[in-house]
């Protein structure tokens, strides 16, 4: 096939925020996340745990606890002291309301999902109810003094239990009063440090478990103010705790990085006495685990490391599948790099700011493994510092490389960059038209000549570019039928004749660019799709979705091509649809039309179509096995895949010419060594 | 698990005294009993309290004839005195005299009490009835339904919502079962299969699933299931149907039998056996034993030594029986492990658990039983060993019964006979069954060696373990035999081949090994290749060796380590270079090492080696201890040669087994002294290996930093 010579570029310096609680939806469809910088992400479990909605953070928005309620709806606190409610459709913040009793540290919802509990900085436990459109304040409980650090409804809504500093007590909902205080922390001699209660969970049996800084896991009987076990699981602080909906399991997590399973087992086989036991301990966080949800099927936690981890319970897992491995997201499912071919630069968004650089080059050629000397090295250009307080939703640079344009959740922004010798300016476009934001995908057409902006309800406004620095709106393109939901992937083709744009729901549009009109709607497949574009010769759609799969669909002639079936019906190989991560981005090699180059966080992959299709028995990644074998015997082992796994963890990878490839790692070292410290370990030898 | 835990006297020797005719029943409640002694008096204890509760007795000249029971619904009373005179009363009463009275027209042999469904009360005819049926005409006629037969034993239980009576008798040797449902009126009768030389001696029985399970502790210290099967159609009338026994528990243990005399059932893998131990030269001695029956094992027993009336009672948790005088109770805890249910094992437990272990001894026994019947027994659906065993039987009639047929016929032919035949049978034996059939073929061969000392085919057995692969389990006294037999080379087969070689028997092999002759081991065909590589052959020639480098590190080194010097030092240095041991007794120590073993069973037997030999083996290990450490990867060279891990972990033990000895005995001083120096130096070598992987670490780290700088251009081929 050939030998490509690739850019290897590690100076992304992405750190992924930690993650801060989670939030399981009661049907256990979804799980919702949020992160130390405020982001709200939405991970879809039948979706192969695709991180099926962003919402990026805020400055001034910390996320303390998040909750689902009232069916769908999600709802977020923290620390700025307000109840915010997210628009899932519209990837955005719906509305907040002052919780009025300063920054609130956790939230809870009642099991029926109508009625939203805060604990607040005052030491004040408030009601709210959730009517349609909004909340409503209700009452406030018995106050005292402290914080309330954490909240746990009795699953029959009569009593709340809240956790402070040194003590919980649980409060009588119907008359707001107090009913029991216990101090958790008279047993322990070191009684002058406190003891912090960081998480709490009142058990249908009226059983309290709390989470404590001392690192016990305790069960009380809160009637009688009585301790009926303790277990001290670490030596550092117990930070999180999740209860299984039937009450028989739960997950601990510590700020070693620890998680523990305790589960409710009878005494002697088939007997009535049960007791908790600390059942299965696990190792999978370097740092703080704040957060800890329990699905049916699963231990989820997540970490300051920035770590989701989805650890599945193998003894309530029926058959093996994709949720029956353990998975560990540490990236996003999506691109925050972009390319600009031409003028070889590249794009990396952050949260608060853009950075631009061009690649280095060499004048040198060599065998496969070698490096070459770098003859022009890299270039930092410029940075792009975003202002306000909002996190950036998406950005992109053109193919040309001499426009640049983001937005956040309330501005759109465009620039012109121009580089003479060496110098780079930055000029905003001015008089942007003002499009109802924000932007959700920005992509650039492959002449530089317009723009493509992916917005709420199914829009793409299509955006003109004017020499020397102007913009102007041509059209929005909306799908017929309408649509509640944001677009989020974006695709144009080539020769400028298409777009293809996939909305919340899944369902891919495509649009004809010549006349502005919908096309036609790419047959609905029941999962999200996580990359797409349209081949620059063919104008053939390859679609990749989260379960794997991959579909190729002529737009011309508004069906599936013979390829797509073909593969379809021989089924693609069993190693390629167990693997762990969605493929991101997918890209064409213009020199050879039956060339396919697709990457995820693990590997990059060139689909050759000529080639045949590998069966289950045969190596799927055989790269190596080929390369020791001579020219000859080769022939017969050639399949469609051609995989490398040598970048890894992978965020990006385009092509750049015919045999140059450019590819962004992000070692997780890299980005460890920028965490802040873990709670210091002794490890046996150092 | 089971254990015994700790034990009180509920009642002292009272007047009443002990012996026999003592009964206990269930209280009306938790922690309650009552005891009913022959004679005149009901007692009820509160067992936590280890105090009575009340006290009732006839009148003189009247005599309790059968145990007093404790209506559960009602919380009465009821009692029969001489035969036919039946008492009931309440817990306020006091005088019997006064209590209600009823007289019957039959003699009542024992009255059942169940917890949902009432009293129920059996005749010495064989009639039952229930007491409120009973109550309501006391006079009824009360059908004989055993003609001449006794009852021996008799057991109710509720099947559903209908009680269950389940009663045994017996008439000239020959054993019946009766089934009666009182309150459907059915009746049925088996007869139970006679089992040559040996009688039932206790029955006890449990209900699972529709089928009776009935467990028989036959006088040849065996204890037998019997499976009844529960929903049958009434229509059918039989002549008789006999019910065929499996061996469920032999109850010996490392050649002690236990004398049972009262068998009560735990739980589905326990069964609790009071009787008296009696190893060959022994004194016997009354135990309370708890088998489990899956595994064949004896889990824990306490011995009585007051003796018993070989009566044993069970309820809540606690055995009752009678310790020289007094009654005893005795906790006992008898648990699944439900570690099984965290690690998610045991998901299904409504399913019925098809169990796929095979007991080999069984088996063979079986078998051959199946060879004797002409007819196959009944088939039970609800059982799985029944289940098993029937499918065996179906598929593999044609084959089996020509094994048993055959071992039969061969138990008198002559010796050649004999083994032709059993090689014929060998090869034709199909695969799924070879393994069972080569068991029975070497249990039969070894059962000939018992009765003739004089026959022992060593030839015919290593061929067969050499083609075979067989197990301990699969002929358990092939190795005492050949132990009894000094097979040295058959018992080396042995332990390299068996995976489940008892820890015992190990240890007995090991000492043989050890206490054997190195001239008698010469004349044995011992297989030394585990050996051959590495013991020097010529060990004359220790010249050659002037000083040996262990691991970079010279002995010389380590003496000024030594805290004091011995005189005989280098006398010693040249012991310790040449083999303690002769090439085969190494080799057959080599097969004790490669053998797989449990360290708590093995430790205990360990502290009986003699010293001598302790002392023998340790040099020995020690001998292997610096082979090994003479090679760079420190293994041995050639086939089966022990691994280090193996010596380490044997060293370990025997120093821990014979710590004492080894701290006493003179002999040992400077082999410890040595062993204690060359570890010494190792761990110094290790050390400072330590340190070099430290810097190498350090090193591939810089390295790795290079490699991640932020940016390079590569060339990457893709084919």
């Amino acid at each position: 096939m050939g030998e490509f010579e690739v850019h290897r570029v590690r100076f992304f310096g992405l750190v992924p925020a930690g993650v801060r609680c989670l939030a399981c939806h009661p049907r256990g469809a979804r799980l919702a996340l949020a992160r130390t910088d405020g982001a709200v992400e939405v991970y879809n479990f039948a979706a192969n745990y695709f991180q099926e909605k962003v919402i990026p953070g805020h400055d001034a928005r910390s996320v303390e606890s998040l909750c689902w309620a009232a069916g769908d709806r999600l709802f977020g606190a923290g620390l700025g002291g307000d109840i915010t409610e997210y628009d899932l459709p519209g990837l955005s913040v719906a509305r907040a309301v002052d919780g009025g009793g300063g920054p609130i540290w956790s939230m809870v919802a009642n099991s029926t999902g109508t009625q939203l509990a805060i604990g607040c900085e005052d030491g004040s436990v408030k009601i709210f109810q959730v009517v349609p459109g909004g909340i409503q304040f209700e009452r406030n409980l018995d106050r005292r003094k402290g914080r309330v650090l954490c909240l746990s409804w009795h699953p029959s809504g009569t009593q709340i239990a809240a956790g402070s500093i040194d003590f919980f007590r649980v409060i009588d909902v119907t008359s707001g009063q107090t009913v029991q205080r216990i101090m958790v922390n008279h047993q322990v001699e070191k009684a002058q440090r406190e003891c912090v209660v960081w998480a709490i969970a009142l058990l249908s049996s009226g059983t309290v478990v709390s989470a404590d800084s001392f690192g016990r896991v305790q069960f009380w009987d809160w009637q009688q103010g009585t301790l009926a076990e303790s277990h001290t699981i670490s030596t550092s602080a117990a930070l999180s705790l999740a209860v299984s909906e039937k009450e028989d399991s739960i997950v601990v997590g510590t700020s070693t990085g620890a998680t523990y399973q305790l589960q409710l087992l009878p005494v002697k086989l088939g007997g009535l006495e049960k007791r908790w036991v600390r059942t299965k301990p696990f190792q999978f966080h370097s740092h703080d685990v704040r957060a800890v949800a329990h699905s049916p099927t699963a231990l989820i936690s997540g970490g300051l490391d920035a770590q989701l981890v989805i650890r599945p319970l193998m003894e309530k897992v029926q058959k093996k599948g994709y949720d029956t491995v353990l998975r560990k997201f540490t990236f996003p499912h999506r691109r925050l790099v972009s390319c600009a071919r031409k003028a070889r630069l590249l794009l990396f968004q952050f949260s608060q700011y853009l950075e631009l650089w061009r690649l280095g080059s060499t004048e040198e050629t060599g065998k496969d493994g070698e490096v070459l000397p770098v003859c022009r090295m890299p270039e930092h250009l410029v940075q792009l510092k975003s202002k306000g307080p909002e996190h950036i939703y998406c950005s992109c640079v053109s193919p040309c490389g001499t426009w640049v344009g983001y937005s956040t959740a309330s501005r759109f922004q465009l620039y012109r960059v121009r580089c003479d010798g060496d110098g780079v300016s930055l000029r905003k476009v001015p008089k942007v038209p003002k499009l109802l934001p924000p932007a959700y995908q920005l992509q650039f057409s492959a002449d530089s000549e317009s723009l493509f902006v992916a917005s709420a309800r199914g829009c793409v406004h299509v955006f003109q570019l004017l020499e020397p620095g102007g913009c102007k709106h041509l059209h929005t393109l909306q799908p017929p039928s309408g649509c509640s939901e944001a677009v989020y992937l974006l695709a144009p083709s080539a020769d400028g004749h298409w777009l293809a744009a996939v909305s919340g729901d899944w369902a891919i549009h495509i649009y004809n660019l010549k006349c502005f009109k919908h096309h036609c709607v790419v047959p609905t497949y029941d999962c999200a799709v996580s990359a797409l574009a349209i081949h620059p010769s063919t104008n053939n759609l390859v679609i990749a979705y989260s379960d794997q799969q991959l579909l190729e669909f002529s737009i011309p002639e508004k069906q599936y091509t013979s390829w797509s079936r073909a593969v379809q019906s021989w089924g693609l190989h069993r190693t390629w649809l167990e693997r762990d991560s969605p493929i991101t981005h997918i890209t064409f090699n213009p020199k050879n039309a039956s060339h396919i180059l697709l990457h995820d966080t693990y590997l990059l992959c060139i689909l050759d179509k000529s080639l045949p299709l590998p069966d289950d028995s045969a190596l799927l990644m055989n790269q190596s096995a080929l390369k020791q074998l001579p020219e000859t015997a080769r022939k017969r082992q050639l399949h469609a895949f051609k995989i490398c796994k040598k970048f890894q963890p992978l965020l990006f990878m385009d092509l750049l010419d015919e045999n140059c490839l450019v590819v962004v790692e992000r070692p997780i070292m890299d980005f460890k060594t920028q965490l802040p410290l873990p709670v210091q370990q002794k490890k046996f030898g150092t | 698990m089971a254990a015994l835990c700790e034990s009180f006297t509920l009642r002292g020797p009272g007047p009443g005294g002990g012996g026999p005719g003592l009964c206990l029943e269930p209280g009306p409640g938790h922690d309650l009993v009552l005891l009913t002694e022959r004679g005149r008096a009901a007692t009820l204890f509160k067992i936590s309290d280890q105090k009575p509760l009340g006290c009732w007795s006839v009148k003189h000249g009247q005599i309790l004839t059968c145990p007093v029971v404790c209506n559960f619904e009602t919380h009465e009373y009821i009692a029969v005195h001489d035969d036919k005179v039946l008492r009931i009363w309440k817990n306020e009463d006091i005088n019997l005299d006064k209590a209600f009275k009823a007289t019957l027209s039959a003699d009542v042999y024992r009255i059942h009490s169940l917890p949902q469904g009432g009293p129920v009360v059996l005749f010495r005819g064989g009639g039952v009835r229930t007491l409120d049926v009973l109550l309501e005409a006391p006079q009824q006629e009360i059908e004989n339904v055993v003609s001449g037969e006794a009852i021996r034993w008799s057991g109710a239980f509720m099947e559903g919502q209908q009680p269950v009576l389940i009663f045994t008798t017996e008439k000239d040797g020959e054993f019946f079962v009766y089934v009666q449902k009182p309150k459907l009126g059915s009746l049925h009768r088996y007869k139970l299969e006679q089992q040559e030389s040996a009688k039932p001696l206790c029955f006890t029985a449990h209900v699972t699933n529709q089928t009776v399970t009935l467990l028989c502790l036959y006088s040849n210290d065996s204890v037998y299931q019997v499976l009844i099967p529960l929903q049958q159609d009434t229509e059918e009338e039989e002549e008789e149907e006999i019910l065929s026994k499996s061996l469920l528990l032999n109850l010996s243990v490392s050649g002690a039998v236990l004398k049972g005399t009262s068998l009560v059932v735990l739980d589905k893998d326990h069964v609790a056996v009071l009787g008296s131990l009696a190893a060959p030269g022994k004194e016997p001695r009354e135990c309370l034993t708890i088998w489990n029956t899956k595994f064949q094992t004896l889990q824990t027993s306490k011995e009585l030594p007051l003796g018993t009336s070989g009566q044993l009672w069970c309820y809540e948790e606690k055995f009752f029986l009678i310790h020289g005088k007094v009654l005893t109770v005795i906790l006992y805890k008898c648990e699944t492990s439900s570690l099984a249910a965290a690690v998610g094992k045991l998901k299904d437990s409504q399913t019925p658990d098809v169990s796929l272990f095979l007991n080999w001894n069984t088996l063979e026994d079986e078998e051959l039983m199946v060879s004797f019947q002409s007819q196959e027994s009944v088939a039970l659906k609800a059982e799985s060993r029944m289940n098993l065993r029937s499918r065996r039987s179906t598929a593999e009639q044609p084959m089996t019964l020509p094994v048993g047929q055959l071992l039969l016929n061969l138990k008198n032919a002559s010796t050649y006979v004999l083994e032709n035949e059993l090689k014929k049978l060998m090869a034709k034996a199909p695969a799924p069954d070879l393994q069972a059939t080569i068991g029975c073929v070497v249990t039969a061969l070894i059962d000939r060696c018992k009765r003739n000392p004089k026959y022992y085919p060593q030839n015919f057995l290593q061929q067969i373990l050499e083609t075979h692969e067989l197990s301990y389990s699969l002929c358990p006294d092939l190795m005492t035999v050949a132990l009894e037999k000094k097979d040295m080379p058959l018992l080396q087969m042995c332990l390299e081949r068996f995976p489940d070689i008892p820890e015992e028997v190990t240890y007995t092999c090991l000492k043989a090994f050890l206490s054997m002759s190195e001239a008698h081991l010469q004349t044995l065909d011992v297989n030394v290749d585990s050996v051959i590589c590495y013991i020097d052959v010529d060990m004359d020639d220790q010249e050659v060796k002037t000083e040996i480098v262990e691991n970079g590190f010279s002995a010389e080194m380590d003496q000024d380590m030594c805290d004091t010097k011995m005189p005989e030092e280098s006398h010693f240095r040249s012991r310790g270079e040449s083999c303690p041991v002769g090439l085969q007794k190494a080799a057959l120590l080599n097969a004790v090492l490669h053998s797989a073993y449990t360290e708590t069973f093995l430790l205990p037997h360990l502290k009986n080696l003699p010293a001598q030999q302790a002392i023998l083996f340790l040099r020995y290990l020690y001998y292997l201890y610096v082979k090994c450490s003479e090679k760079v990867n420190t293994t041995l060279p050639g086939i089966r040669s022990p691994t280090i891990n193996q010596i380490m972990d044997w060293m370990c033990l025997l120093l821990d087994a014979q710590f004492t000895v080894m701290v006493m005995l003179p002999e040992a001083k400077e082999l410890l002294s040595n062993l204690h120096k060359f570890v010494r130096a190792q761990v110094r070598f290790y050390s400072e290996l330590n340190k070099i992987e430290g810097s190498l670490q350090e090193l591939q780290r810089l390295n790795h930093l290079r490699e991640s700088q932020t940016y390079s251009i590569e060339v990457l081929e893709i084919i």
